[in-house]
Formats: C-alpha cells, structure tokens, sequence
C-alpha cells in the first residue's frame, strides 16, 4: 500500500518545518520568544529547533520572560516591514501581553486608515491533558475572535498546522496560531512541502448524512472518534474542522446543516460565550426553520483547568459528552 | 570654528520655529475645541515645546519618533505635514488616518511617525520592534520614543528598557518629566529619586537635563542618538519639563500649588528662548516675528483645509479592518 510509505511526523515536526520554510523564503521572516534559539534549546517544545543555527541569532532571538516585550518588538518590527513571529509559550500568557495584542497589533491597520499593517503571527500552546492546572491550559479564542483585527487559527493535524502557519506567516494582518500541547506530539501525514492552505476555509474532514459536527484543534481527535463509533449505529456523522475560527467560514457550515439539519459544536473551550455561541446563532438565524433540532454546544467544564487527573479527564469535552449531545440532537 | 557642543544659530532658528509651531497649534486646537469647532478630549503640551524640537533637529527623516496621546509637539517637530495632521485632529477624510484615528492616533509613516498610542507606556516595547528591523535591515535609522513620568511605572517600561539594553538596540527612550502622571504628583507615584536613576537598573546609560533649556537638550539629544545611531546602545534620557495646561482640557491644576505654578511661568521656555536667542545675537526681533508669522499662516491654512474638507464616507467603518479582500 502507497499509504504506508507516507512520510509521517508530529504536529511540533510540522511546525519547525513550516517555520524552516518560510524562513528561507524570506528574509523577512523572523521570530522571537522565550528559549527559542538553539543556545536556549529551540524551544520548550523545540518547535523552533535548528533554526538559529540555519539563520542566524539575529532573525532567531530569544527573549527574556516578558511578554509585553516581546509582544511589542514584534509589533513594532512588523511596523517596520518585518514579518515576525511571536512565540508566546503558553496561551495563559498571552493574558500579559494582550494590550499588545488587542490595542495595537489589531488595531493599527484601521487607526491609521491603512498607512500601516501588522503581518505578525503569534503561535501560542493550550490544552489540559498534562497536568499543568488552572493557569498552562485554558482555550481563550473566544476573546481574540471578538476582536476586530486579528485572524484566529487553529490546526488539528501536522500537515494542516504546516499549511496554515505558512499562510499566516504571508498573511498581511496578525493572526493567532494556537497550539494544541497533546497534539504535539500525535503523529499525522507529513505536508506537501511548500503547500499553504488558505486561511478562512473550513474542511469536510468525513463525509455524512444526519448530523454535522463542527470542531477544531485538539477535540477534532474526540470528535473523529465518536463518529466513526456512531458509524456502527448507523448514524452518519458529517465532521467539519474549521482551521480557521475567525475569519469564520459560515458557507461551508451552513452547506453541511443544510444537508443535515442538525448540528453539535465541540470545543475544548468554555461552552460560555464561547465560538460554539457565534456559530448557533449565525445557523439558527441561517437555517431556523430547516433545522430538526436546536444547536448542541459542548466544551469544557464551566470552571478553571482542574489538576487532579480525575478532575481534567471530565473537564474537556470527552467522547462520551460529544456522544450525548450527537444523540441529543437526533432525538 | 564650529563650537560642535553647542547648535549653531541655523539649529538654533530651527528648533524655535518648530517650537512656535507647537505653541501656535496647542493654543489654536484650544479655540477651535471651545468653538465647537473639533470634538475631542485634548492633552496639551504647552511648555514641552523645546524637548521635541531639539531632539528632532538630530534626527534624520527616516528615524522613528513614537509618542502617546500628548503628542502634537513630538509630530509637529518630526515634520509632519500640516493639512492632513490638523484635518485628522478633526476626523475628516483628508486626514492623516482618514479621520479614523484622531488626535491620540496620529500617524504619519511619510514623516516617521509609525506609531502614536493612547495607552500609558505601550509604545517602548514596541520601539524595540522598530529598532530590531533597522539594525536587520542595516538602515542605520534610529528609534526615539516619547513617554511620560507616570509611564516609567507601568510594566511595559520596564520590560522594554530591558530588552533593549540586551539587544543594544537604537532606541532613546526620551522621559518627558513633566511633574504629574495625570493629576498625581511626581513624588507619590514615583519610588526613584530621578527617571534617570532607572536606567542602572537595566545597564543602560542614562542621562539627564533640562528639557527646557535649548543647549542642554540639544546637546543631550545629540548624545543619545549619536550612540544609537553608532551602535553603541539605547538611552534613557529623562528631559525635565513643566505641563501648564493640566492633563486634559478642562483640568483646573487644583493639585498644583501656586508656589510650583508660579516659579513654572517664570521658567517657562517660550519667551525665555526667544529673549535669549535675541540677546545672544542669534536672531533680531524682526526674524523671530517673521517665523512666529509664518507658522501662524500656515496654521491657519491648514485650519480652514480642514475646516472644508469632507468626513470619512460610511463605508469606511469597516475598511482597513483586514487587508482589503481578506473578508471579516
């Protein structure tokens, strides 16, 4: 079989690739953050691994522990024509950094009435699974998509992590790229070398009939799960991985609800006005008199990433909450 | 010869039509806001009007200048041009940022002006940007951010100065000391003795002056970003000044004693620099008169430029939002 000769490699392989390439496309293309020239280890996650030894500890600059900094210099250095990337080792910490971020980085473009624009990409890493506890795991992309600005990114696979970090790094607007921690290290098909997948487009990730499924990052794994378990019941899942959360790619969502009539949104994400919220209400507004059941809305628990192994096994969405709310909806 | 410690008269009559400039157009936004003519909160910085014009008499026309909310001296002594800068200040289609950016955003990448902010001590961390992308693209441009005392104790100073000492970016960090963080006295709000103390902490050099005093901050501007400009690092360069007009239009400067105003209108820099300028021989009364007449012309063209020119179209609310064609 062709398959088994597929090249493969893990979501962090994927990411040190794709950050190798545009490097070399551009030079342009620079990137800073906590640790991540080779001196300090290439990363936590050695996602930026071999790349100041590839380019040079001027393009590739570790920083202090500082996210404000760190947030800036990229924003100024994309003022100045730059194309940086911002490594911010933890989503939590973003929550230092968002002045940065949400008064500047999002907002130049339209303050200036176009005289200027921020191509800068933040890869950030999120998910419980690991034990980190309340303040290393939260999903907090509700808040970047309710901004105007910025374009909110997150791959679910190796070779989509690849395609679509190279596009956020061409990008001419900031773009959030979140990382998913476990999938890190979960291994997937290799990308095609030097292939970018465009930003704003959602992706049929299996085809069916009776019910859609929306996720992204991490949850796409569950999700994939559940319908290939619901296959065996004769329930035809149709799962949607949307790539990008915003800009949000209603046609693909409304075309699949439409063929279904009923949709599940899962996020690892607090279900609180959360993405699983916009994309119920642009349907139910949409679809209100196609739809066979109202919107399901699964995520996390309604508290902070608890510690205890027994507490964060039931906090993300697991299969079985994912099963319930599918079974839910085609009652 | 040249005394190459002190500028020379041309410098001189440079810096002070700047200086008139800013003066002319503070008190000209004044009228015009209490003519209903302009509606916006408005930061005057009326007796800072030398601390940017000497500064930007060493600076070439591609350096960066960041300023924040308080910053009309800082983009008029840059050069920014006067039409679309005043017609931005009144949110017409003409200005600087299409009218939708307005005076605490002022932004005129022609000029050098990439960045105005109006959140205390967000544009050091970003400087840093600019400078790192200079030295990247060896263009040898310099980066002087403007910030005030209150912003030298927000965290984003402090993870900015650091971060430039070990990068050793060109940056100067200009502190324009002007007493008061809004309507809190330098004394209560700040733990260091003097701004300028800070830069030890971060192994930067550090100097100090009288923003007011034409020589000293010229030749302490000179000194900063000649070691920029020579790669020999950032500066915090703590330029001590007065704010007459309060914190905002309408501040009655209830917090400050008559005493401090008082010895504050005496030292204040406008009539001092050009009594000076006239007694050193500089200028006569006549060329300063015809500068003064000269800024106040164009002032007022740009005024009524302004004044005529349209505002935004409606459909620009959600343009310049994403690059055009990217979707929302």
């Amino acid at each position: 079989m062709n398959d088994t000769k597929k090249k493969r490699m893990n979501m962090a392989q994927a990411i040190n690739l794709a950050m190798h390439d545009a490097m070399t496309l551009d030079q342009a293309v620079v990137t800073l953050g906590e640790d991540v020239a080779d001196r300090e280890g290439g990363g936590v996650f050695k996602c930026t691994a071999g790349l100041s030894e590839a380019f040079g500890t001027d393009r590739v600059k570790s920083t202090p522990i500082a996210e404000q900094a760190i947030m800036g210099a990229a924003v100024g250095a994309a003022l100045a024509g730059m194309r940086p990337v911002a490594e911010i080792m933890l989503m939590n910490f973003m929550t230092v950094a968002m002045d940065q971020v949400v008064n500047h980085a999002a907002k130049l473009r339209f303050m200036t009435g176009g005289q200027t624009n921020v191509p800068l990409t933040i890869r950030t890493a999120t998910g419980a699974g690991f034990g980190t506890g309340g303040q290393h795991a939260d999903y907090l992309e509700a808040w970047f998509a309710h901004t105007a600005g910025i374009k909110v990114i997150a791959p679910s696979n190796p070779a989509d992590a690849y395609g679509l970090l190279l596009s956020c790094i061409f990008d001419d607007d900031p773009c959030l790229f979140i990382e998913s921690l476990p999938l890190y290290f979960a291994m997937g098909d290799a990308p095609l070398q030097g292939e970018r997948i465009p930003l704003g487009k959602a992706r049929i990730a299996r085809q069916g009939s009776h019910v859609t499924i929306v996720s992204y990052s991490r949850t796409m794994v569950e999700v994939l799960q559940v319908a290939q378990d619901l296959e065996k019941q004769d329930i035809s899942v149709e799962v949607i991985d949307l790539r990008t959360i915003s800009p949000l790619d209603m046609d693909t969502i409304l075309e699949s609800v439409t063929k279904t009539g009923r949709l599940v949104v899962a996020h690892e994400a607090q279900v609180d006005f959360g993405v699983g919220a916009e994309i119920a209400t642009r349907v139910h507004k949409e679809l209100f008199g196609q739809l066979k059941a109202p919107v399901a809305r699964v995520g996390a628990a309604r508290s902070p990433v608890p510690f205890s192994k027994a507490l964060e096994d039931v906090f993300i969405p697991t299969k079985q909450r994912i099963t319930d709310a599918v079974l839910e909806v085609l009652k | 010869m040249t005394d190459t410690n002190a500028p020379d008269t041309a410098t001189l009559l440079e810096i002070y039509r700047k200086a008139t400039l800013i003066k002319i157009a503070d008190d000209r936004f004044i009228e015009l806001i209490k003519a209903g003519q302009i509606a916006s909160p408005y930061y005057s910085p009326r007796g800072q009007e030398l601390v940017p014009s000497a500064i930007s008499v060493n600076l070439r026309a591609d350096d960066y200048v960041i300023t924040t909310y308080r910053g009309i001296h800082d983009q008029l002594a840059k050069g920014i041009p006067l039409k679309p800068f005043v017609a931005e200040f009144m949110g017409r289609a003409t200005g600087t940022c299409k009218g939708k950016g307005g005076p605490m955003h002022i932004t005129h990448m022609a000029s050098g002006l990439p960045v105005t902010t109006g959140v205390v001590g967000s544009g050091l961390p970003i400087a840093n940007g600019l400078a790192w992308a200079s030295l990247l693209k060896k263009t040898g441009q310099v980066t002087v951010v403007n910030f005030g005392d209150g912003a030298s104790n927000i965290g984003a100073f402090h993870e900015a100065l650091n971060l430039a000492s070990v990068w050793n970016l060109p940056v100067v960090f200009v502190c324009q000391n002007n007493g008061y963080a809004e309507h809190t006295k330098y004394e209560y709000g700040t733990g260091a003795r003097d701004i300028v103390d800070r830069a030890i902490g971060y192994g930067m050099h550090g100097i100090q002056c009288n923003g007011n005093d034409v020589v000293e901050m010229w030749s302490a501007a000179r000194e900063a970003i000649e070691r920029a400009r020579n790669g020999q690092g950032p500066t915090l360069l703590e330029a001590k000044t007065f704010r007459f007009r309060g914190h905002l239009l309408g501040d009655d400067g209830h917090y400050i004693s008559k005493d401090i105003m008082q010895a504050a209108v005496a030292a204040d820099p406008m009539p001092l620099l050009r009594a000076w300028l006239c007694e050193q021989g500089h200028a006569s009364e006549e060329q300063l008169q015809a500068i003064e007449d000269t800024n106040r012309e164009q002032f007022e063209e740009a005024v009524q430029f302004g004044l005529n020119s349209p505002p935004p179209d409606v459909s620009e609310l959600t343009k310049d939002v994403f690059a055009e064609g990217a979707g929302v």
